[in-house]
């Protein structure tokens, strides 16, 4: 029997910005696919960073950073989609963009630049913004939602591509705590539904800690792995409580 | 004053200007670098005063020097070691300096100058005419089939990295259209005013539209209404065109303000 190619594998994984002054050092760091993980760590632990090696968007100083068996930095391709949820803040410019505008763009890894979308494309747009219940607000600009409906309207672009790996990055930042529950609920629903692993991070993880698999806690090195109940007290988010 | 040959080539070339700037400068905007066509007006200068010294035309000098700085700008802006805004200042000043010391050197400090500062109805020729549509066209067509992947790039840089979006190409191809675009337009609006013919159509659809797409469509509206009026004022109050064109653009824009302030409060 063949071992599962992981969905994201980092070995021994350094990082600096500025030659010396590691960022990260050596991480290892193993996601099966299908599983749902939040990275979580103080604010300057690399958490970010380490986000930054599994999209591509920055090269390993040491180590391999890997995405369903293929380097990070390789260009997207094959059946490797990310569905990347930037901090949302970096996405309410001037124009009146409205949901289904910014969903669309989300399905311009599997199509392409080139064209306009095709009637099958506009049609997981629809379901996109159907799964997290936006379709009353579809053509409403983004910036008169809320920032939890906005927060929705992002994790749809992302769901848009069809992703294999869904990346979210601190996107509970200026949602309220109901929407950050229902966050958490949405996400886990993704992942019974459609099987995609989930990359949660953020420096407050009480939203999905009933949900997640893993949480790996980074420091400079990743500090605890293991499931939510193995965490030291000290640790828990005090602002969620479950039953 | 459609009997005059003259005001016919000016409202052609102008009409395909009004569409154009605007629909470059929409990207300018969104990608909050509304001032790179200004820069690239001062760097177009430079490319005239060249064509001067040469003894050829002007207008193809002046597109190969506003190309240049934009790739300047755009590669300044990616290696990150410079600011957007440095980068701009210094393609902005040593383009309008090489300006003024290669006019001068070419003796052209004269009213001919004046009018590729300010534009001008009365000197489009049949030829302009042709090279505006024929660029203008090209642009217009590149932005259309490549909408999707300029408008990924503008709301999320780096998501659509992430997605595989030749993001850097793309840019490139937004800076190329922003040095032709401003290379097309100096003849009617004038070098020292072609970004805002770039620049205030997009801030005043801003105000009033429902989404990206319509923003995009009045965007053009505006523009193509500001050049036609414009010039239409131009030639009957006898007032500098360029001038004349923005004047009416600024005004669309506090009109669109005004307008999308009373909606609210109703």
């Amino acid at each position: 029997m063949h071992a599962v190619t992981p969905a994201v594998e980092l070995e021994d994984v350094s990082f600096a910005y500025r030659p010396g002054v590691h960022v990260l050092e050596h991480v290892s760091l193993t996601v099966a696919p299908g599983e749902f993980v939040a990275i979580a760590g103080p604010n300057g632990g690399g958490k970010t960073t380490l986000l930054r090696l599994v999209l591509g968007l920055e090269r390993p100083t040491a180590g391999a950073a890997l995405v369903f068996g293929r380097p990070s930095t390789a260009k997207a391709g094959g059946d490797t989609r990310i569905g990347y949820l930037p901090q949302r803040a970096h996405l309410i410019g001037e124009a009146p963009v409205t949901v289904r505008e910014v969903v669309s763009t989300g399905r311009l890894a599997p199509t392409g630049i080139w064209g306009p979308l095709r009637s099958r494309d506009r049609e997981v747009v629809g379901r996109a913004i159907e799964t997290v219940g936006l379709s009353a607000r579809a053509d409403a600009p983004l910036r008169t939602l809320s920032g939890g409906m906005q927060q929705r309207a992002l994790i749809a672009k992302a769901l848009a591509s069809e992703p294999t790996l869904l990346a979210l990055d601190e996107p509970t930042t200026g949602v309220d705590a109901e929407s950050q529950e229902s966050l958490g609920i949405l996400l886990e629903q993704l992942r019974e539904e459609l099987g995609v692993t989930i990359l949660y991070v953020s420096h407050e993880f009480g939203a999905v800690e009933h949900v997640v698999d893993r949480i790996v806690l980074v420091r400079g090195a990743v500090v605890y792995d293991g499931p939510p109940s193995g965490l030291p007290g000290v640790w828990h988010d005090p602002s969620h409580h479950h039953a | 004053m459609l009997d005059l040959e003259f005001m016919r080539l000016a409202l052609a070339t102008g009409a395909v200007v009004g569409l154009l700037a605007p629909a470059v400068g929409f990207f300018l905007v969104e990608r909050k670098a509304s001032l790179i066509g200004d820069g690239l007006g001062h760097v177009a200068f430079a490319g005239v005063a060249v064509g001067y010294l040469l003894g050829i035309s002007p207008v193809l000098t002046a597109l190969v020097a506003a190309v240049i700085g934009a790739l300047a700008i755009e590669w300044l802006r990616t290696r990150g070691r410079t600011a957007g805004d440095q980068a701009l200042a210094l393609v902005f000043y040593t383009g309008i300096a090489a300006g003024v010391v290669l006019v001068s050197k070419a003796g052209a400090l004269n009213v001919n100058l004046f009018q590729f500062l300010f534009g001008s109805i009365l000197t489009v020729t049949r030829n302009d005419l042709w090279t505006v549509l024929v660029l203008g066209i090209g642009a217009l067509a590149t932005i259309v089939v490549l909408f999707r992947g300029l408008v990924a790039t503008v709301l999320d840089e780096e998501g659509s990295r992430v997605a595989g979006v030749p993001v850097t190409r793309l840019n490139v191809v937004v800076a190329v259209l922003a040095a032709l675009t401003v290379a097309v337009s100096m003849r009617i609006v004038g070098i020292l005013l072609i970004a805002a013919l770039m620049v205030l159509p997009v801030i005043a659809a801003n105000r009033v539209a429902w989404s990206l797409r319509s923003t995009f469509g009045l965007s053009m509206a505006f523009g193509l209404g500001s050049v036609l009026s414009g010039l239409s004022l131009a030639y009957y109050a006898d007032l500098p065109p360029g001038g004349t064109i923005v004047l009416v653009a600024a005004g669309a824009f506090v009109l669109c303000s005004a307008g999308s302030a009373v909606a609210r409060r109703v």
